[in-house]
């Protein structure tokens, strides 16, 4: 966002601020500190469905850094306007939420304000956890409450004057935020219901797949349309979905699952963390997810036909094919770099995918091609799972910029992206998040940080 | 010489010197007596002398000196980077009094060296140190006789010093002024002056290892690094799946590409070799395109834990300990747990490689076989050579850990060496092939029984170990893969178990503990599903990791802390020490518990007549995502008189690091068809987030006692402390490797 | 045609364009350093440094290195005359079989070159890409951060050109 026009929102946004109504809004009694309650006093059955409702929230994909005990913040999530670090949300009653009540969690979550009565930062998506019944929210205290305890504590965020005024979040609510739970809707299933209640409510898709405005808000009339998230492009989920093979519910819902889905490619980047979340979820709840996106990307916009699927490899010689090279500097580069994985014929997940089948080929932005030919995928920590390597260094813009062209033009038979040159630029000076396919994280030089700048 | 590699036949010859008239490796008769017994070597002979002296008595086999006096040894043992080379010198320097610098060593190598059999089974001080020590101490007791014969002194009057003889009057003789063609070449004799131990000046100091320079720069230390003249480049092409026949073979296009050699076939053994590494890639690459495969019927075993189809296969039984008998039934606790370890493969980092050199009549393979001698044996029945015109030289190549494809590629470079005379073939497999074609360590399944007494004791015991052999190594044709493959196939050899005191399967399945009643039966399952072989530490592996789990769980039953429980069964006053030292080193009573964190012990004595070693660890259990690590390890090893003690650890740390990748992650994966997991993607193994934040290894020293083979002792110990640091965490038991987060979650969920 | 710099010499390469880098430094220029692991870029043994970032040598063709300086193994020092970093893994006995080790040296070599001060969880972060079968790895951090403290010792920090970016 170019620097005048944050300017000119941060003025806005204080103007509404210091407003008589917003001024009403901001104010939120402080909830008496509760003695923690036992781990004990909470039934089994409620931590388990606590456990699955956290996983389905990808809590742990904020909450818990690298170097850090489980669930005790400090991750720097990055907004527009600077760092906001993840809070500590184990039971310790100092550093983390010990002292909070069942109300005063219930309220974090339907309000966005913390147990002292502040506004929290929509970094913490409560404009979709608004939507979580009174029970979820009752199952996930319980889970939370029943972790270990971690007395790490979390810095301050890194936000500009007036930013840095919690009481002007209370203009941003004003202007973006309906709190209120999910409202099934009478004329759709309950699988579908259920989706939408986990895709709008605690699986906040939008945070990422909706594109976001000036202030950080998801831009109305834009719903799941295409966001962004750490570096990567987030899908559209809607119509405009750039899969050249159509999603099906069930692919979906294996996609969702285990990170991988044959026609589709792998997870990587933050969507990884939120598919190895999602394999410890009920698969009803993933089928559920599925119905309802997949009912949002409709069949009004009819996809690229894909292209042939790979042929069966000469297993005698394990992955390794011979490859005719075509034309040109980019077909060299793929042949040499590319195809000894990604013509293999292997099945996925642990071959490389017919880039034929990829999304990121056939995306309106090349980003996430981008993104992962200069990083690679790093390799899971001790579990099965793709891994590329990463030819940040063996690539220059140039030859980048030859390679993905061709990718684009010769294999997906789309037409040329217009900024390849500026993104490969863009990304190569900016480090995206990098998750292993299995959700591990891949231990960034400094563990405090899991999104660079 | 830093490297015992010598690509030049010539070279060989010319560096034995002026010595070499007369030399005969073994005297006569003594021939028989050379094959390899055991997992280790040729150490059993008829005579009553040191380790491998047994088997190759002559002291100039072993030990020579040359015109200027400087020493060359000879082992018949291989460097596999666990430093064998090394310390083998510091040995031979210590009993000469010769400083390191003019000691060199020559490795195995079927033309100039003992046939010591395989370099396993953490034989190699023991077999070859113990023959080399005591050879250098007879060299220096002929050397000295040599002077005080020709001064006309007493023996006992003289000195030795710097590579010299001296008298007290100031005379002297250099060794090479005293060595003749005959006068080392003499058997050796039961009882020679060794130097006591008080008196080494360099056997027990941190001597560097000789190959890591040449390591670290880039130095030609591999076989994968030959380049003799005229090299070509070979590529195998297996079939796509075990049993699959090559139906038909269209390779004029290949034959017919620029650069391509020769495409070798022999039944079902295809090959291709070109001028370049790349081409030959390339060739295999359009080869297996174009070539057809029949399907063979998909009959491998799906069920899992893979031990438990190894258990359903028939079984031969040896009770391997039957004593006292088991007690009355009153007042007894009883438990039983069954135990599982899957396929794992030894995962070479470097895929097998070999450079084969049909020479007039002479065919000579430089190959990272464990055994030159066995794979010659080998290599020539499959050509139908004598062995006389087939010379195995070992040279170095990825660290092996037990059988993993280095004699195949050996055996497939013969093969196209043959077809190409003249001209050295340099055959390397690719990842996928020695991923899916090694040997793997054997699928196995335990079962343990025990039962407690009102004190808490172990009044009865009884345990059983299904298992296929642990050795299907040369010594055949049939253990070759090119020679299963030829058009006329040799057999796999009839599978065998390795008998007790080492044991294959049943390595290990004894315990060390003093129980009053114990049986322990061996279930010899000949029936091999996957091809299987010898992998670091065999079946010890399996069975420390069930024994010292149940162990746990027994001392866990009757809480009782898990390390006096285990010393409470200890009578042997080593042992008893190795897990004092473990358990004061890890501050195993005192250090403050780490939330989330368990702690873990366990101990062996490897085949109950090697290296003794108690590992102590503490292990981090992730509730939520089931992900354990290993944050720190603290291990105690008796290896008996400690030669290199830098070397020793170094093994130590890397046998715990490598146990704990096999016994968090690792496991082979197969359909009914065939072997999936080719790669590192489909085969993950231990990467630097999850090493540990600190490794320790103490070493008790034992002065002068015999040497105990190290090398595997970790292996068993590792995984047993592992899984009951994590019982201790989280109260959960399992008892199927490897413990992955898949299975710690569903042990949680409980 | 395509000429690529190795070790500070010039060659110009004669080699199918799509040719990996590891088999023309293997085969054409004789060079050990470079090893072959997987041929899929996922062990790291043929790790090799191209205008001063690791690459894994197995998946990049000579076609991408047309006027790029690579640097092996055999061009950080001899086995008599080490440079720091392989010195650091010959006093800490840093191998066991070896053979992973000139590629987890040239990954270091590339980090510290960009970060001389980095940080022990930095160095492990980086030799993530690096297998090692021997379990040689406790030794392998100890020469690397052995390394660095040597080389930044031997350099003071103001007369190191500063890289920008991080790549992994």
């Amino acid at each position: 966002m170019a620097r005048r026009s944050l300017l000119v929102s941060l003025a806005a946004l204080v103007v509404i601020g210091v407003g008589g109504a917003a001024a009403a809004l901001a104010w939120h009694p402080a909830l008496p500190p509760a003695e923690r309650p036992a781990a004990a006093s909470f039934d089994p059955a409620l931590v388990k469905r606590g456990a699955t409702l956290a996983a389905l929230g990808n809590c742990a994909g904020c909450h818990s850094a690298p170097g850090r005990p489980p669930l005790a913040g400090g991750l720097p999530v990055e907004t527009p306007f600077g760092a906001v670090y993840a809070s500590n949300i184990t039971p310790d009653t100092e550093a983390g939420i010990g002292h909070w009540s069942e109300a005063a969690f219930r309220r974090a979550m339907r309000d966005g304000v913390d147990r002292d009565g502040r506004n929290l930062y929509p970094a913490f998506p409560y404009n979709h956890y608004t939507l979580v019944t009174d029970d979820d929210d009752a199952a996930l205290y319980a889970y939370l409450m029943t972790r270990e305890a971690a007395d790490s504590a979390v810095p301050s965020p890194a936000l500009p004057f007036p930013l840095n005024v919690r009481a002007v979040m209370a203009g941003w609510n004003l202007l973006f935020f309906r709190p209120g739970t999910y409202a099934p809707d009478p004329a759709r299933g309950p699988d579908w219901n259920r989706g939408a209640y986990l895709v709008e409510g605690l699986g906040h898709c939008g945070a990422c797949h909706t594109p976001h405005g000036p202030l950080g808000e998801e831009k109305a009339g834009e719903h799941l349309a295409g966001g962004a998230a750490e570096g990567w492009t987030a899908y559209a989920l809607n119509g405009a979905s750039p899969a050249p093979v159509p999603w099906t519910v069930d692919a979906m819902a294996l996609y969702l699952r285990h990170g991988w889905q044959a026609e589709h490619g792998v997870a990587r980047g933050p969507m990884a963390l939120v598919t190895a979340n999602l394999g410890r979820v009920p698969e009803a709840d993933a089928r559920a997810m599925a119905t309802y996106l997949v009912s949002l990307m409709g069949r009004g916009a009819e996809p690229a036909p894909p292209a042939a699927k790979p042929g069966l490899p000469p297993a005698s010689a394990g992955s390794q094919v011979a490859v005719a090279a075509g034309n040109g500097r980019g077909a060299a580069l793929y042949a040499g770099a590319c195809a000894s994985c990604h013509e293999a014929g292997r099945a996925l997940p642990y071959g490389g995918l017919a880039l034929a089948l990829s999304t990121a080929l056939h995306a309106p932005d090349p980003t996430n091609l981008v993104v992962v030919t200069l990083h690679g995928l790093a390799a899971p920590v001790g579990a099965g799972g793709p891994i590329m390597p990463g030819f940040a260094g063996a690539l220059d813009d140039d030859d980048l910029a030859a390679l993905l062209s061709y990718l684009r033009g010769d294999i997906a038979k789309a037409p040329a992206w217009p900024d390849l040159p500026a993104t490969i630029r863009r990304v190569r000076a900016r480090d995206a998040t990098l998750v292993a396919s299995d959700g591990t994280g891949t231990a960034p030089a400094d563990p405090q940080v899991r999104i660079a700048r | 010489m830093t490297a015992p590699l010598v690509i030049d036949r010539r070279t060989v010859l010319r560096g034995t010197g002026a010595l070499v008239l007369g030399f005969a490796l073994r005297p006569v008769g003594a021939a028989e007596a050379a094959e390899p017994a055991g997992e280790g070597g040729g150490a059993t002979g008829p005579r009553d002398l040191p380790g491998s002296l047994k088997t190759t008595p002559l002291v100039d086999s072993w030990i020579r000196v040359a015109a200027d006096g400087n020493v060359e040894v000879l082992t018949g043992k291989a460097e596999l980077g666990q430093g064998i080379a090394t310390a083998l010198v510091q040995l031979a320097a210590e009993e000469l009094d010769l400083p390191l610098a003019r000691v060199t060593i020559r490795t195995a190598d079927t033309a100039t060296t003992a046939d010591e059999g395989y370099t396993a089974g953490s034989h190699s001080m023991q077999d070859s140190g113990s023959a080399i020590r005591a050879a250098a101490a007879e060299v220096r007791g002929l050397l000295v006789g040599e002077a005080a014969t020709r001064w006309a002194v007493p023996a006992e009057a003289l000195r030795v010093e710097g590579g010299a003889v001296l008298a007290p009057d100031g005379r002297r003789f250099g060794f090479g002024d005293l060595v003749s063609a005959t006068l080392l070449h003499v058997e050796a004799t039961p009882h020679p002056a060794l130097k006591p131990p008080g008196r080494y000046a360099v056997v027990g100091q941190a001597v560097p290892r000789r190959d890591i320079p040449a390591k670290v720069t880039g130095g030609a230390i591999y076989v994968q690094d030959l380049r003799p003249a005229g090299m070509v480049h070979a590529r195998v092409i297996r079939p796509p799946a075990p049993g699959a026949r090559l139906q038909s073979l269209d390779d004029a296009a290949v034959r017919a590409t620029p650069g391509v050699v020769a495409v070798v076939r022999d039944g079902d053994f295809l090959a291709v070799a070109a001028e370049t590494e790349w081409g030959a890639v390339e060739a295999m690459r359009r080869l297996a395109a174009a070539a057809r495969w029949s399907t063979p019927a998909a009959s491998l075993p799906t069920d899992r834990p893979a031990g438990r189809a190894i258990r359903a296969l028939p079984a031969r039984d040896t009770v391997i300990l039957d004593r006292g008998a088991p007690p009355a039934g009153d007042g007894l606790r009883r438990f039983a747990s069954d135990f599982t370890r899957p396929y794992q493969a030894h995962g070479s980092i470097g895929p097998s490689c070999a450079v084969a050199h049909l020479d007039g009549d002479t065919l000579t393979v430089w190959t990272h076989t464990q055994g030159v001698f066995p794979d010659r044996a080998a290599i020539a029945e499959m050509l139908g050579f004598p062995p006389a015109r087939v010379r195995c030289i070992h040279t170095q190549g990825s660290g092996c850990y037990g059988h993993n494809g280095a004699d195949d590629a050996a055996g497939d470079a013969a093969l196209v060496a043959r077809a190409l005379p003249g001209r050295p073939v340099r055959l390397q497999l690719m990842r996928e092939q020695e991923a899916a074609w090694e040997p793997f360590g054997p699928a196995m399944l335990t079962r343990a029984e025990a039962a407690l007494d009102a004190d808490g004791r172990i009044a009865d015991w009884s345990y059983g170990v299904w298992s296929n052999t642990h050795n299907m190594r040369p010594g055949g044709a049939g253990a070759l893969l090119a020679a299963r493959l030829l058009a006329k196939p040799f057999a796999p050899p009839e599978p065998k178990p390795i008998p007790q005191p080492e044991g294959g399967g049943d390595r290990n399945a004894i315990p060390l503990y003093a129980l009053p009643n114990a049986r322990v039966t061996h279930h010899f399952v000949p029936d091999m599903p996957l091809r299987v072989s010898a992998m670091r530490a065999l079946g010890a592996y399996a069975n420390v990791f069930s024994i010292e789990s149940f162990m746990d769980e027994l001392a866990r039953a009757s809480a009782q802390d898990p390390i006096a429980f285990r010393l409470r069964h200890l009578d042997d006053p080593r042992a008893r020490d190795v897990v004092a030292r473990a358990r004061d080193e890890a501050a195993w009573t005192g250090r403050p518990r780490v939330p989330g964190r368990g702690r873990g012990f366990a101990f062996a004595r490897y085949k109950n007549l090697a290296a003794y070693c108690a590992v102590a660890v503490e292990v981090e259990v992730d509730r939520d995502t089931g992900r354990l690590r290993l944050a720190r390890a603290v291990a105690a090893v008796d290896g008996g008189q400690v030669v290199n003690p830098d070397g020793l650890r170094n093994q130590i740390e890397g046998a715990i690091l490598q146990s704990m990748s096999w016994t968090l992650y690792e496991e082979v994966g197969f359909d009914a068809a065939g072997v999936t997991s080719v790669d590192w993607a489909t085969y993950p193994i231990l990467r630097f987030d999850a090493v540990p934040d600190t490794v320790e290894v103490h070493l008790v020293d034992r002065p002068g006692q015999p040497f105990l083979g190290c090398g595997e002792c970790g292996q068993g110990p590792t995984a047993a402390a592992i899984a009951n640091a994590v019982a201790d965490a989280t109260g959960a038991r399992l008892r199927d490797l490897p413990l992955t987060r898949e299975r710690v979650l569903a042990a949680l969920a409980v | 045609m395509t000429t690529i710099t190795v070790n500070g010499s010039a060659h110009e390469v004669a080699v199918d364009p799509t040719t990996p880098l590891l088999y023309w430094l293997r085969d054409a220029l004789g060079l050990n350093g470079a090893k072959y692991g997987c041929g899929l870029g996922q062990c790291g043994a043929c790790t090799v440094v191209v205008e001063g970032e690791a690459v894994m040598s197995c998946v990049v063709p000579v076609v991408a290195l047309d006027g790029k300086h690579v640097t092996t193994l055999e061009g950080l020092g001899t086995a008599d005359a080490p440079g720091p970093l392989q010195r650091a893994f010959i006093d800490e006995q840093a191998a066991q079989c070896g053979f992973c080790i000139p590629g987890m040296i040239m990954r270091a070599e590339a980090l510290l070159a960009r970060r001389p001060d980095a940080s022990d969880a930095e160095i492990r972060a980086t030799l993530q890409t690096n297998l090692c079968r021997c379990g040689t790895h406790m030794r392998i951090l100890k020469a690397v951060r052995r390394g660095a403290d040597a080389m930044r010792a031997a350099s003071p920090p103001a007369a190191r050109p500063v890289r920008l970016g991080d790549a992994r």
